[in-house]
């Protein structure tokens, strides 16, 4: 079993990095971007033991607590089988 | 009196901050090694500067679970006297000690340059010996520096008192162009609501001395250390 964790910075929050990327993308010639968002992306193995729900609580416990900071960043979990 | 830096796995500038606390205030200190838990002799203890856990994840984010931290915030709740500075800062953050995140400077760069500060409030165990406006001349050296809180942090930080150093000109003036790293309302450094933690991304520890280009970090480590005298 597999959990996936996304952690993009909130909304309101500066991304220098992605608008350095995009900017970059523009002068490559990539067109009709209007923002580039840059987040961070973990592949988290477990226990096959493990059941879905267990799961569950438990990465979303991780992603609030440790792999993300609630103060400047969003965080969507997935659990794959 | 005694103080004690607290080392993690890549600090940086702890030996600066042992150097100005022997050399320059003149009082017992000791390196703390994050596995340490036992605070209970410590008048005041300094996060140091660094990459500690090489800044993975985010800068501060995994130092916060070193076990060293848990009596940081007891030692922090006892009344006792926390310098956190620039990763420090960061560390205390994430920590929960002060409000607010420290992320990437605004145009991306590592900026290491001498900068100035302005004393805020002399209401600070670590500025009680400065006059409010004073101008500090003093390094910075960071990525991710740029200080950032919601509206409602930021009207209580200023309501409160609690923003203790903003970057300005070196007159004094504080503008968008003094800011080096986008900091909200160029802030530099902050205290929590009852003003023994101060986190700032500005190297003191490294303004102590006229052959390293600036003396002017001193008064902040002479105030903590009048403070902490008053205090024991």
């Amino acid at each position: 079993m597999k959990a996936k964790v996304y952690v993009n910075l909130k909304s309101g929050v500066l991304d220098p990095q992605g608008k350095a990327i995009q900017h970059s993308v523009e002068l490559l010639g990539f067109s009709g971007i209007s923002d580039v968002r840059q987040g961070k992306y973990f592949e988290i193995s477990l226990d096959e033991t493990m059941d879905n729900e267990r799961a569950l609580e438990s990465i979303e416990k991780m992603a609030r607590e440790v792999l993300s900071n609630p103060i400047i960043e969003d965080y969507r979990v997935e659990i794959e089988a | 009196m005694k103080f004690g830096v607290i080392v993690f796995p890549g600090s940086n500038c702890d030996h600066d901050a042992y150097h100005v606390i022997s050399k320059h205030v003149g009082q017992p200190v000791d390196f703390i090694w994050h596995r340490e838990t036992d605070l209970s002799t410590y008048d005041a203890v300094i996060l140091p500067g660094g990459f500690s856990y090489g800044d993975y994840l985010r800068a501060g984010a995994l130092a916060r679970f070193s076990p060293v931290m848990n009596s940081v915030k007891k030692f922090a709740q006892s009344g006792r006297f926390v310098l956190g500075i620039c990763n420090g800062f960061q560390i205390l953050c994430e920590a929960g000690l002060l409000p607010g995140a420290l992320i990437r400077n605004r145009d991306l760069h590592f900026i290491c340059e001498h900068i100035y500060a302005r004393v805020e409030t002399s209401d600070s165990p670590f500025t009680n010996e400065l006059t409010r406006g004073t101008v500090l001349r003093i390094p910075i050296a960071h990525a991710e520096g740029n200080y950032i809180c919601d509206d409602n942090t930021l009207a209580e930080l200023q309501r409160e008192d609690r923003i203790v150093f903003r970057y300005c000109e070196k007159d004094g003036t504080v503008t968008d162009a003094a800011n080096p790293n986008g900091s909200r309302d160029n802030i530099a450094g902050i205290c929590n609501r009852e003003r023994n933690v101060l986190g700032l991304m500005p190297h003191p520890e490294r303004a102590c001395e006229d052959l390293l280009g600036s003396s002017d970090g001193r008064d902040i480590f002479r105030s903590l250390a009048a403070t902490v005298a008053a205090a024991v």
